[in-house]
C-alpha cells in the first residue's frame, strides 16, 4: 500500500518527502545513539520524557529553535550566517539518488556513484567557512583540522567506491545492488569494505576519527560559537552523514536491499525489501555508536599517517589487484583469497602499531608515606614522564 | 538521454531548493521564536576564562597546504579512474595497461612525498 501511496505521489514533491523521511531519522538516531552510549556506560539514557525517551528527540528540537541565537560580535557575519547551509545542503542532497529499496528512490542517476563522491567532499567548505568566520582561535584550529582530515580520507573512500565500480560495472546504485543478488561485494571485497568504512566514519567526523570537534582538544571546533537553530542545522547535517555512510555500507558491501532476495511479488516485494534495508542501515549505525562509545580519539599525526600510509597505498593495492583479477576473468574466489590476504596485511599493521605494552609502571604512595616523606624532607622518586 | 539528463539536474536542484527552504524556515522560526537580548560579553569569542584578544586568526601549520596538494592530485585522477572502472573489462589490454602504469606514477609520486618526509606530521 505504501508503495502505491509513493507511485502514485506527485513527482516533483518527492524531496518533500525525502526531507520528511530524513527528518524522522536524525530524530530517530539522535534518541538511539543517547540509548546506546547509556547502555555501553551502564546509565539509563532519557528516561522522563515519553515512554523511555522516545519524545527526547522532540523536546530537544523545540528547545533548539526557542534558544537565542548568537552572532559573535567579532565574526564575519555573512559567512558565519550562511556556514550551516553549506554544510547542511551536500548532506542533504546525496539522498536524491541513494535508493532505499528499487522504488523508494527520489531519482535513480545512471552516474549515482559519482554524484556522491563529489557532492560528499563539498561540506569541507561548510566547516572551514564556519571555523573562519567565528573569529575564535579554537574554530579556526577545527575548520583547519576538518579540512586536512576530509580531503585526505576522501582518497581511500573514493579508491574503495572505484573497486566496487570495477566489479559491477556501473555507476548506478539500483544496478550494482541488483548485481549482488547472488554474494554479496562483501565476500569479495572484504578489504574495501573495512576501508570505506574506516574512512566513511573519518569523513563523517565520527570518534575515533572526531578530532576537529575534539571537546577536549579544540572545546567543539568549528560549532563553538555557534548556538540555536544555526547549531542544530550542523547537528542534523551529522547525523544524516551518519546515516548515509551506514546505507551506503549497505548498498555497496551488504547487498542492499537484495541479499537474501525478500519473497513475494510486485509492492509487497519493495516494501519488505525496503524494510530489510533499513533494518540493515540501522545494524551497521549501531556500530558506528558501538565504535564511538569504546575507542579513543587519534591524535592528529596518526590520524594523517594511518589515512596516508595505510589505507592510500592499500586502496590503490586493492584496485591493481581487482584490475588485474577482473581483467583476466580469474574466478571470484581468487578475488575473496586476495582481499583477505590484503586485510590480514592491514590488520598486521594496524596492530604493529597500535599495539602499546605498560612500560612505565605508577607507584601509588600511601598517605602514611607520603607524611614520613615529608618529614624526612627528601622526597618521594617521581616517575619522569 | 537529453531527456532524462534535464530531468536528474531539475531534480537535484529542487532538492537542494528544498534543503535550503527547510534551514531558511527553521532560521526564521528561530527568529520569530527565540529571545533575542544583546549585551558586549556575550558577543565576545569563547575563551577559557579570560578575555580574548582581538585578531584570533592565528597561523595554520604548513602540513595541511602540503596535503591539500596530494589530495588535488589525487582527486584529480579519480575523474580520469571513474569511466576507465567501467569498460576496461571488455576492452583492449592497452586500455587496461595505460591506467596502470598512471596509477603507478602517481603511486610513486605518493612514495617520494613520503621518503622526503612530506607525509611526517611533527
Amino acid at each position: 500500500m505504501i508503495v502505491e501511496i509513493f507511485n502514485n505521489f506527485p513527482y516533483i514533491f518527492r524531496p518533500s518527502l525525502l526531507l520528511l523521511f530524513l527528518t524522522i531519522t536524525v530524530l530517530f538516531l539522535t534518541w538511539l545513539e543517547r540509548k546506546t552510549l547509556a547502555k555501553i556506560q551502564m546509565r539509563m539514557g532519557p528516561m522522563f520524557v515519553g515512554f523511555h525517551g522516545t519524545l527526547q528527540p522532540i523536546a530537544d528540537a523545540i528547545k533548539l529553535a526557542l534558544k537565542e541565537d548568537i552572532l559573535p560580535l567579532w565574526s564575519n557575519k555573512q559567512i558565519y550566517w550562511f556556514a550551516p547551509i553549506a554544510v547542511f545542503v551536500p548532506a542533504f542532497l546525496i539522498w536524491v539518488t541513494l535508493p532505499i529499496s528499487n522504488v523508494f528512490v527520489v531519482r535513480n542517476l545512471e552516474l549515482g556513484l559519482f554524484y556522491i563522491v563529489s557532492i560528499s567532499v563539498l561540506s569541507v567548505l561548510g566547516m572551514v567557512l564556519a571555523g573562519w568566520s567565528s573569529a575564535n582561535k579554537y574554530a579556526f584550529l577545527g575548520g583547519v583540522r576538518a579540512a586536512g582530515q576530509l580531503i585526505s580520507y576522501e582518497i581511500p573512500f573514493i579508491m574503495a567506491i572505484l573497486s566496487i565500480a570495477m566489479i559491477s560495472k556501473s555507476l548506478n546504485l539500483i544496478t550494482i545492488v541488483e548485481n549482488q543478488s547472488s554474494f554479496p561485494n562483501i565476500l569479495v571485497q572484504p578489504i574495501g569494505a573495512l576501508i570505506f568504512f574506516l574512512s566513511g566514519l573519518a569523513e563523517i567526523g565520527r570518534t575515533p576519527f572526531d578530532i576537529h570537534h575534539a571537546e577536549s582538544e579544540v572545546a567543539g571546533g568549528p560549532f563553538i560559537e555557534y548556538s540555536g537553530a544555526h547549531w542544530s542545522v550542523f547537528f542534523l547535517a551529522e547525523y544524516i552523514n551518519t546515516f548515509t555512510v551506514a546505507a551506503l555500507v549497505v548498498l555497496l558491501y551488504f547487498g542492499g536491499w537484495n541479499w537474501p532476495t525478500m519473497p513475494f511479488e510486485g509492492n509487497t516485494h519493495s516494501f519488505l525489501s525496503a524494510l530489510w534495508f533499513l533494518f540493515k542501515c540501522y545494524l551497521v549505525v549501531l556500530l558506528i555508536f558501538w565504535i564511538r562509545g569504546t575507542s579513543p580519539r587519534l591524535r592528529i599525526d596518526q590520524l594523517m599517517s594511518f589515512c596516508w600510509k595505510l589505507l592510500a597505498p592499500l586502496s590503490f593495492a586493492n584496485i591493481i589487484v581487482t584490475g588485474f583479477i577482473l581483467y583476466y576473468k580469474l574466478p571470484w574466489v581468487i578475488l575473496s583469497v586476495s582481499s583477505i590476504l590484503l586485510l590480514i596485511v592491514a590488520l598486521y599493521f594496524i596492530r604493529k602499531k597500535t599495539n602499546t605494552s605498560p612500560q612505565k609502571t605508577i607507584k601509588l604512595y600511601s598517605a602514611n608515606e607520603l607524611r614520613a616523606a615529608g618529614k624526612n624532607n627528601s622526597g618521594l622518586e617521581t616517575n619522569n614522564d | 538521454m537529453p531527456e532524462s539528463f534535464i530531468t536528474d539536474w531539475t531534480t537535484i536542484l529542487a532538492v537542494a531548493a528544498v534543503g535550503f527552504a527547510a534551514v531558511l524556515g527553521l532560521f526564521l522560526a528561530s527568529y520569530i521564536l527565540a529571545p533575542k537580548r544583546k549585551s558586549a560579553d556575550k558577543g565576545l569569542p569563547y575563551e577559557c576564562g579570560i578575555r580574548p584578544s582581538k585578531y584570533n586568526w592565528s597561523q595554520v601549520n604548513i602540513r595541511y597546504y602540503i596535503f591539500a596538494m596530494l589530495f588535488l592530485i589525487f582527486d584529480v585522477e579519480a575523474v580520469f579512474l571513474f569511466p576507465w572502472a567501467i569498460i576496461f573489462v571488455d576492452s583492449v589490454a592497452a586500455v587496461f595497461y595505460e591506467m596502470l602504469i598512471f596509477i603507478a606514477i602517481l603511486l610513486f609520486g605518493l612514495l617520494y612525498a613520503w621518503k622526503r618526509g612530506a607525509l611526517q606530521w611533527n
